[in-house]
């Protein structure tokens, strides 16, 4: 069976899913394998390992810095490619790749994605091709049993809604606020929110719902996500690391963090 | 002497906004309501004959179009070869064709409900046209700018600020139009639902490369019968500078279909077009996605964005629009570069025999005539878009001559 759709069959029914995104070669080139099995370690359910950019145009800076970083610091598909590989050795936790589509298109689509499955990817990710510009990868990710994860924003209408269920594997991603990646007001994201699930729970049928975006504590996520299947934090973990690398302790902070976000503290 | 009549059939984009194998539309889910919705009312409105109307009203009293055609007979001297003939944009209000545009997307924003307007700008002259159309329809405007623009382009900065617009200093990545279109990008994403975005090119995601090019094609059309009025016939050759490729396409658009009739496009090759230090997308550059649409681009092997170089900060720009590069592929235009050194020698060239500074972007289009006219004869006619005026480069210019000189 699929990684993805192993962990969403053996979730509890009140246990929300996390899933965490970390930019592959961001604060360096020799962490990225660490801080996923450390993720791993303090209850992630999913990786969302970013493939860098630079011109992240759906971003804002948080995740502009670290694609930046991790380009300056020489990250390639194949360096990720094998880091993927290297999770693989000990771990079997889902991994998706997320990133825009230039870079992939640059690589080929159809050698990408065999050597994203044959490293150990389980999906995809990617915010620039939306529905009308899937056939660019769909047939190449299904021949290699690759997931697409399409997204759905609050001014989706229920009849793209339908049509991104159709359309995706593994889960949809609701973008829970109309804007770009980032750290926000969690209460704020929470009132608007819940009618936007509402929406996604009568139009998603086939596939589980993770929402993102402006989620940076335990609570925000269980207010944000309690309608979901689980929730994704990416901005927050890139602050954090920001605020900590290269301290001493910096991935002990990162991960008590982690732990604080899946089981409150 | 070539013929009047059609030899090719010329439909592009079809329905999904794909001009052959570019184009489309690579954006965030969060925008594809708002780039429908947009293709909605702008298919709307281009039919419409009250939206026609004081469309050409104010293309006529308030731009000053028709835009005159000059025929360079100093210039043509100076070759001593084809007649040269100029397609004077520069005379347009604000100094550049690109205000067509502004006007046309502002008349469509205030038709969609939309009362926050945002654009981005290179060389400052969109972002100059936009502040102008918001301010004589009374809509807030910000324009997003790159901070080394900023610098390059202070007259227009200064301008947009006294007609009432806000800009934004945009401070990442190479701080120059490519990551400016990304702050109004984000800007749009964030703001979407009380938002028009203005793009100044024939770039971004489809509809805009289509509607960008309606409103320019009005250039090509009044061309096209001023040189009857002079010649009675088509030229032989049209020449047009290409950054995103917005003055070039409206330009070319009108003759597409009279095969007779030879299009060169010129870009911007920087210190050259192997030099490392170029915007000569088409030369250089190979198919990829940036800001929403699949282009020829100066991209890494690993299909990170290359920063493009020009002394032009209008074509300072590693993407070109989707339909240059289907025209390119499909080879009925012909693209070719010049360096920052050829531009400026076509500069001084121009001011001084025709009396006429053109801006730098535009001087790319008149370099190539050292290429072009020794192998053109008497009989021929070139014509040239003069897409905008000198004015706001004279701090470049002049720096250049001093260090150069």
């Amino acid at each position: 069976m699929n990684r993805i759709q192993n962990v969403f069959n053996n979730k509890k029914a009140d246990e929300k899913l996390m899933s965490l995104f970390i930019t592959a070669g961001y604060p360096d080139m020799e962490s990225t394998v660490d801080l996923i099995l450390g993720f791993e370690e303090n209850g992630a359910d999913i990786i969302e390992l970013g493939m860098p950019f630079s011109d992240p145009l759906a971003d804002g800076p948080t995740i502009q810095h670290s694609s930046d970083v991790a380009i300056q610091n020489g990250i390639t598909m194949n360096k990720i490619f094998e880091m993927v590989k290297e999770v693989r050795k000990q771990s079997e936790i889902p991994i998706i790749l997320m990133g825009y589509m230039n870079p992939v298109l640059r690589y080929g689509v159809s050698a990408f994605t065999q050597k994203a499955a044959e490293a150990g990817v389980d999906g995809l990710i990617i915010p620039d091709i939306p529905l009308e510009e899937d056939g660019i990868i769909k047939e190449h990710a299904a021949t290699n049993n690759l997931d697409v994860i399409h997204l759905v924003a609050p001014n989706t209408s229920d009849s793209r809604m339908k049509l991104a269920d159709e359309n995706s594997q593994g889960f949809v991603y609701c973008v829970s606020v109309t804007g770009v990646t980032g750290a926000r007001d969690g209460d704020e994201v929470s009132k608007s929110v819940s009618r936007f699930i509402e929406r996604v729970r009568s139009n998603i049928t086939q596939n589980p719902v993770m929402v993102g975006f402006g989620i940076k504590t335990h609570n925000d996520a269980q207010n944000i996500a309690s309608n979901a299947d689980g929730f994704i934090v990416g901005s927050a973990l890139i602050d954090t690391i920001k605020n900590h690398y290269p301290n001493e302790g910096w991935q002990s902070e990162l991960f008590s963090f982690v732990h604080s976000l899946k089981f409150g503290n | 002497m070539n013929t009047q009549t059609k030899t090719a059939t010329y439909n592009f984009p079809d329905e999904r906004g794909y001009y052959g194998q570019f184009g489309g539309k690579f954006v965030p889910e969060i925008l594809i309501p708002a780039i429908q919705e947009l293709e909605a009312e702008f298919n709307k409105a281009k039919v419409d004959p009250e939206f026609n109307a004081e469309l050409a009203e104010l293309l006529d009293e308030y731009v000053g179009r028709p835009t005159k055609l000059t025929f360079a007979n100093r210039l043509t001297e100076h070759y001593g070869k084809a007649k040269i003939y100029l397609k004077r944009e520069d005379l347009c209000h604000t100094g550049a064709h690109k205000i067509n545009n502004a006007i046309g997307q502002v008349l469509l924003a205030r038709r969609m409900g939309k009362k926050r307007i945002i654009a981005e700008t290179g060389a400052g002259q969109h972002g100059v046209a936009t502040a102008t159309a918001c301010a004589k329809f009374g809509l807030e405007c910000i324009v997003y700018m790159g901070e080394e623009d900023m610098v390059r382009q202070k007259l227009n900065v200064d301008r947009m600020r006294l007609l009432g617009a806000e800009v934004r200093n945009v401070t990442s990545g190479s701080k120059t139009l490519k990551d400016a279109t990304n702050e109004a990008i984000r800007d749009w994403v964030t703001n979407v639902d009380t938002t028009f975005y203005i793009i100044g090119s024939v770039v971004g995601p489809h509809p805009y490369p289509m509607m960008v090019r309606h409103f320019h094609e009005v250039i090509g059309n009044e061309a096209k019968e001023q040189i009857q009025h002079y010649e009675g016939r088509n030229p032989d050759y049209l020449l047009a500078c290409v950054g995103g490729g917005s003055n070039a396409i409206g330009f070319f658009y009108p003759f597409i279909e009279d095969e007779a009739v030879k299009i060169i496009g010129i870009e911007a090759a920087g210190f050259g077009v192997d030099s490392g230090k170029t915007a000569a997308t088409m030369s250089k550059g190979t198919p990829g996605i940036l800001h929403g649409s699949l282009s020829y681009l100066l991209q890494s092997d690993e299909g990170q964005i290359e920063l493009a170089h020009s002394i032009s900060a209008g074509l300072d720009y590693p993407g070109v629009g989707p339909e240059h590069a289907h025209l390119k592929d499909l080879g009925r235009v012909q693209y070719h570069a010049v360096t920052d050194e050829e531009a400026m020698d076509a500069v001084k060239l121009l001011s001084k025999t025709e009396g006429i500074i053109p801006a730098l972007e535009t001087a790319h289009a008149f370099a190539w005539l050292e290429d072009l006219m020794p192998e053109t004869s008497e009989d021929e006619i070139v014509m040239i878009n003069l897409s905008g005026r000198g004015d706001k480069d004279m701090g470049t210019i002049s720096d250049y001559i001093r260090d150069n000189d």
